[in-house]
């Protein structure tokens, strides 16, 4: 088994109705729990406020950020324990958050040998 | 932890009342914003750590949060309730003002404040409702057109025009006052009457939908009856004749999807908790002097309710129960509804006369069951030809699939020769009492 990290991105179309939103939660909730009952989640990760701050450059300029458009700021990470690439990119395949115009980035976590 | 069905739709109105209690009412939109701010905060977070232990109370709590971010950064540019505005421009009472008006009591008032408010006179009935639909109940517009079969634009007009009214008012009713609370009721007891008849009869062939809307208008005929003023014998009568009915309503709809009538339903599915519940409701419904048409119309369900079968149910009784409607509001619709008891308790020729007799019956020609009724009357008379132009009548009037279908079948039965009375199954049951409302609608116009 490998680490990979699951990049959350786009806060999605949550602008539906109450009984919208709480289906589309529901999904995440199914979603998770089958990831952790199948021992894939390594760590859930944390969500992440939407506003920050962007440091740049040389002269350390200081911006709210992020720059990004809705669909590309990054919303939540999470760690999970996949066989391959493939696996881990299958894995993300069934996130809800694709329901609502958002994108999953599957990185391979480096096994850092020091 | 899971979330209880419809959590979002429920918290959607408590949330929503609470701030434009705090907002004012001409901030309905802010509100509104925050709401859906709230929402989002909560999926963000319980999609990666699951729903809390109490998700209601996490959810008003952000709503609260979010309030006290909007009022800081909007108190400059806004005034908001003028009863409260004083508090929460200053930095010393507003915590503490905001804190007390998220007390779970104060929520329920904020509830009953908002129902009042959304019946409000300048409002015609069907604009009360789909405002009720939308802010208390937390159905999105798509949500209201769908259970109204009616447009997206239409659904959305009449709620903006009624949100406009709302707005200007500028305070929400005052449910403290008891005169102005016992005359604004009255309207109130009548807009969810409507939403569960249109949850009940209305034109929407769904089942899902019937059953939503009239759970919407039981929940909020409980929140009137745990209010001191709002639980009047007429409110429990109300809430025994929506018991009663909605006993009902998982027979109504037979395997195949089809509506199924009073005459025809599997009583053994009729649910026997509710039936017991409304008994005791119609009891609580009887003191005082007062009889409305909601005591009328429950009393009559309740004579069903207590039948075995058809057969053993005291017709006579529902005739005079129908009398005493007559009495109270007086309409051809009900006349119609007489006329068939009638029929049950001394045969289709005198239900016949009865129907010929009605007053106005003019009024009744762009009704469905006017027809039908007539059709089925005739067919077990024997006239076959008349029977055939009725139920064809009644074919052109047909509002979905499911009476399409159920007429088409009369028309054939009339063709076949078929007096039998196998397939009696027209709903005209109590689906008349709901065409009542349209009637009286056409006369505002």
């Amino acid at each position: 088994m490998s680490e990979f990290t699951f990049l959350f991105r786009g806060r999605g179309d949550t602008a539906g109705s109450p009984e919208q939103n709480q289906k589309h939660l529901e999904k995440w909730v199914a979603w998770f729990k089958d990831l952790g009952a199948k021992g894939y989640i390594k760590d859930p990760g944390r969500p992440l406020e939407e506003t920050g701050k962007v440091i740049t450059g040389k002269q350390k300029d200081v911006t709210d950020g992020p720059y990004a458009e809705a669909k590309d700021v990054v919303g939540g990470y999470m760690l999970i324990e996949a066989k391959d690439l493939q696996h881990a990119a299958d894995l993300a395949k069934d996130c809800p958050i694709l329901d609502v115009g958002g994108s999953i980035e599957v990185r391979p976590t480096q096994t850092l040998n020091m | 932890m899971e979330l209880s069905d419809h959590l979002f739709r429920r918290e959607s109105g408590r949330m929503l009342a609470a701030l434009t209690r705090v907002f004012g009412v001409h901030n309905l939109a802010l509100a509104e914003d925050v709401v859906q701010e709230a929402f989002c905060r909560a999926i963000e977070v319980w999609r990666f750590r699951g729903v809390p232990e109490n998700p209601s109370a996490w959810l008003m709590a952000t709503a609260k949060n979010c309030a006290l971010d909007a009022l800081r950064r909007e108190r400059a540019a806004r005034v908001f309730a003028p009863e409260l505005d004083r508090f929460l421009q200053s930095e010393w009472t507003l915590a503490r003002v905001v804190h007390e008006l998220f007390e779970p009591n104060a929520i329920k008032d904020d509830l009953l404040r908002m129902m009042f408010s959304c019946c409000h006179p300048r409002l015609p009935e069907n604009a009360q409702i789909a405002l009720m639909l939308n802010i208390l109940c937390g159905f999105s517009v798509n949500e209201v057109a769908s259970a109204f079969l009616s447009t997206h634009a239409a659904i959305e007009k009449r709620i903006t025009r009624a949100k406009k009214v709302l707005a200007t008012s500028r305070k929400l009713f005052d449910v403290t006052a008891s005169t102005e609370f016992s005359a604004r009721l009255h309207a109130v007891h009548r807009a969810i009457y409507l939403l569960f008849n249109e949850g009940y009869h209305g034109a929407s062939p769904e089942k899902a939908v019937r059953v939503e809307l009239c759970r919407e208008a039981m929940r909020l005929t409980a929140l009137l009856l745990e209010h001191p003023l709002g639980k009047t014998p007429t409110t429990y009568a109300l809430a025994a004749l929506m018991c009663l009915g909605a006993a009902r309503l998982s027979a109504r709809v037979d395997a195949s999807g089809d509506l199924s009538s009073l005459f025809v339903q599997d009583r053994s599915q009729w649910d026997q908790n509710l039936v017991v519940d409304g008994l005791k409701l119609l009891e609580l419904s009887a003191i005082g002097s007062e009889v409305t048409e909601y005591h009328v119309e429950a009393a009559i369900a309740s004579v069903h309710a207590i039948a075995r079968c058809v057969e053993d149910t005291d017709w006579g009784q529902i005739v005079s129960l129908y009398d005493a409607l007559m009495l109270i509001r007086p309409s051809p619709i009900v006349a119609l509804n007489r006329a068939i008891a009638v029929a049950q308790n001394e045969g289709s020729a005198r239900g016949l006369e009865e129907i010929r007799a009605i007053a106005q019956s003019e009024r009744l020609v762009n009704y469905l069951f006017y027809h039908a009724a007539l059709g089925e009357f005739e067919l077990r008379s024997g006239q076959h030809e008349a029977a055939h132009e009725h139920f064809l009548a009644a074919l052109a009037l047909a509002r979905n699939p499911m009476e399409h279908r159920f007429l088409e079948q009369r028309v054939e039965a009339c063709n076949r020769g078929d007096t039998q009375r196998a397939c009696y199954g027209t709903f005209w049951d109590e689906a008349l009492v709901s065409f009542k409302n349209h009637l009286e609608a056409e006369e505002h116009d």
